[in-house]
């Protein structure tokens, strides 16, 4: 009886897709609204994050660039969902979503500097809602829900949206999230981007349960699988339940099926110690940009100059945001002193003399 | 004798007792296949099957509370807590639930187990990775912390920690990890928990350190020897409990003493060192106890690190104004 039940329930988790990997509309129905102008816009954005990805990789391997997570194969989960945001919404990333935050308005000199460590990185510009990259996986979740609740009494028209990965949903924090804004009907969208491996650990490792979309269940929300390497359907989904939010029927979780074709990070991680080749061709074959782009091609909306200008403008942008991140000033540790709290205690503020004498030698 | 670095010969002291006891079980994110992020676990799941060396699904809480569990029904869990700085999503289980289980139950169930992380700065981790907790653990009442700061003592103690009836925090400090190679014997052996370790006898200053300060107060000390000074280092390797007599012994000789940590000041175990001394030996002292440690803010951005951690000159410097008090 229970294992019916569960595989009744597991049955309606299917991947909803509307493109296929030809990049031909497989869901007529499902087609989300957007104008040419958007359809470009999506792709552009996917195509200036591709080449940001390479170059940060080759910029990290010189030394010119600290803490980065490839995203690479991840662009239509990221941007899809960042698109169908309102600006004033707030995003909760993690330490790999750092394009979502980026086209929500964090210039991008900054992002260079949060990844070598300068503090200068983390102060963003007022007004833009964004908390920065998580490391510890699962803190993000439950601090959505507060967030998204925070919104709902302030009668903000806005919700609150937060990335983690298939070995996050494992965390406590993954089920406290959910759980408190579903309890407290909050606006909330939780997106786990399934990318299949948690550092080396395959999803199959990672849970029993067939799907991560399922995990909605328990909480009392709604759950959705989408095909993360379809923009179209990543925008669609979360477009819907943004709006459901809104609309006070309460949070969702998105599950997108996607894959990182880098390593899990530029320090020291080795993919070909738990990952086949095989199934890195698997996955290439349903790369996000090549089935937009032939989408694209066929309406005549996106042509190789379209791409090549993209591809420049981006280089164009991160030669000059390192420019800008290089003329950071040097970081101080009376900087960090000072911003520990309002006021300075005597120990700091003894210490604050301490440093302050031996920075000025 | 073989040249190991410090995480070879962690991974030497974990083959050894898994070889040694069945029911020791080593477990964690990415131990398995990958053989942890930094290697420690390398091979041991080729060698001793996944029954005994596996991955875990991605949550500490679920892991502290697994070893619990395992250490309950007689397995001897040897469990990798990926970076200390995620201790936080654990500390029920380190901190409120194995330290208690023999003070609970009068005797009758024990947590033998091992808690291994890795911590420390000068790498340049992102945040919440190196931060220096072992202060949180070391005051906390059931729990043994044992912090090495050499390859040869790495696999003495990690021996004892696994073999302890009680649980042990056993601290890996990253810079350490393949700094240097040294000695190290192929065969077993031990070295007991609780116990410091005198790394160089002096008798002008007594300086009190642990994990990867051991080596910039033994840098300071040949410096200072070169001015005339000759210093003590004490290396505590397990700062909770303290070796009391070890400390003591060595200030009444010396008659100076500072404790040089890399946490902030108000964390680690300087501050407890201090007291101790104090309480036992104020009449002994020529000068106050000096404490060299890191300003007390958070840990700080990468960007910032080599200006913020303590090193050789501050412990010179802190260990003049102790000899010309
Ligand atoms: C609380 C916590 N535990 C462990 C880690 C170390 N860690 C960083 S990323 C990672 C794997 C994450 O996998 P997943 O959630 O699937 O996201 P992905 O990196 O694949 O995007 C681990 C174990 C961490 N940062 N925080």
């Amino acid at each position: 009886m229970s294992t019916k039940t569960l595989a009744q329930v597991e049955e309606q988790f299917e991947t909803f897709q509307i493109l296929n990997e030809e990049g031909e509309v497989v869901n007529e129905a499902a087609m989300p609204e957007l104008s040419d102008e958007n359809l470009q816009e999506i792709m552009r954005r996917m195509v200036y994050t591709r080449i940001w990805d390479q170059r940060a990789i080759s910029l990290n391997r010189q030394g010119r660039l600290g803490f980065y997570a490839p995203v690479a194969g991840q662009e239509a989960s990221m941007l899809g969902s960042q698109f169908a945001l309102d600006k004033d919404d707030w995003i909760l990333p993690g330490y790999r979503d750092i394009p979502q935050i980026v086209f929500h308005g964090l210039p991008l000199h900054q992002a260079f500097l949060w990844s070598r460590g300068h503090f200068a990185g983390s102060q963003f510009p007022d007004g833009l809602n964004i908390l920065f990259p998580q490391i510890i996986i699962g803190a993000q979740i439950i601090q959505t829900a507060g967030v998204a609740l925070g919104l709902k009494r302030k009668g903000k028209n806005n919700i609150a949206i937060t990335y983690t990965g298939d070995g996050g949903a494992s965390q406590g924090d993954f089920y406290e999230g959910m759980n408190f804004a579903g309890a407290y009907n909050a606006p909330a969208v939780f997106i786990v981007q399934n990318n299949r491996f948690a550092i080396s650990v395959p999803v199959e490792k990672q849970s029993a349960a067939k799907t991560i979309a399922q995990k909605a269940v328990a909480a009392g929300i709604e759950g959705i699988q989408v095909d993360g390497m379809d923009v179209l359907a990543v925008y669609s989904a979360t477009k819907q339940a943004r709006e459901r939010a809104l609309a006070g029927e309460g949070p969702t979780l998105i599950e997108t099926m996607t894959y990182r074709y880098g390593p899990h990070t530029m320090a020291g991680d080795d993919p070909t110690r738990y990952r086949s080749s095989d199934l890195d061709d698997e996955w290439t074959k349903k790369d996000p940009l090549v089935r937009f782009r032939k989408f694209l091609e066929k309406k005549g909306l996106w042509t190789e100059e379209k791409e090549n200008e993209v591809v420049e403008k981006a280089k164009e942008d991160i030669k000059e945001a390192m420019k800008q991140a290089d003329s950071a000033p040097k970081q101080k540790v009376t900087d960090l002193i000072g911003f520990m709290f309002e006021d300075l205690p005597h120990n700091l503020r003894e210490q604050m003399e301490e440093y302050t004498a031996k920075e000025s030698k | 004798m073989a040249q190991m670095t410090m995480i070879q010969a962690i991974t030497d002291a974990m083959r050894n007792e898994l070889k040694n006891n069945e029911d020791v079980l080593v477990f964690g994110e990415d131990v398995g296949q990958n053989g942890g992020v930094f290697r420690a676990t390398e091979g041991l799941q080729k060698e001793f099957g996944e029954e005994r060396v596996f991955d875990t699904p991605l949550a500490e809480s679920g892991i502290g509370g697994l070893a619990i569990g395992l250490g309950l029904t007689g397995f001897r869990p040897v469990m990798e807590i990926q970076f200390f700085g995620f201790l936080f999503e654990v500390f029920d289980s380190v901190a409120g639930q194995m330290n208690r289980m023999r003070y609970r139950t009068g005797g009758k169930l024990t947590s033998p187990i091992t808690v291994r992380s890795p911590f420390g700065g000068g790498v340049k981790t992102p945040e919440m990775h190196a931060d220096s907790l072992e202060g949180l653990v070391a005051q906390t009442p059931g729990l043994k912390v044992v912090i090495p700061s050499t390859p040869y003592d790495a696999k003495g103690l990690l021996i004892s920690a696994i073999r302890d009836n009680d649980p042990v925090v056993f601290l890996e400090h990253m810079k350490l990890y393949r700094s240097f190679r040294a000695e190290v014997p192929e065969e077993e052996y031990t070295i007991p928990l609780g116990k410091a370790d005198i790394k160089r006898e002096g008798k002008d200053l007594t300086i009190v350190t642990y994990g990867a300060m051991v080596h910039s107060s033994l840098k300071a000390a040949e410096e200072l020897e070169k001015e005339g000074i000759d210093v003590e280092v004490i290396d505590l390797m397990t700062i909770s409990p303290l070796d009391i007599d070890t400390i003591i012994a060595s200030v009444e000789k010396t008659n100076r003493a500072i404790v040089v940590q890399e946490a902030q000041k108000q964390a680690g175990i300087a501050a407890n060192v201090v007291a101790e001394i104090t309480e036992r030996s104020i009449l002994s002292l020529e000068a106050p106890v000096l404490r060299v440690a890191a300003p007390d803010t958070i840990y700080p951005f990468a960007a910032a690190e080599d200006a913020w951690l303590p090193d050789y000159k501050g412990i010179i410097e802190t260990a003049k104004k102790v000899i010309n008090f």
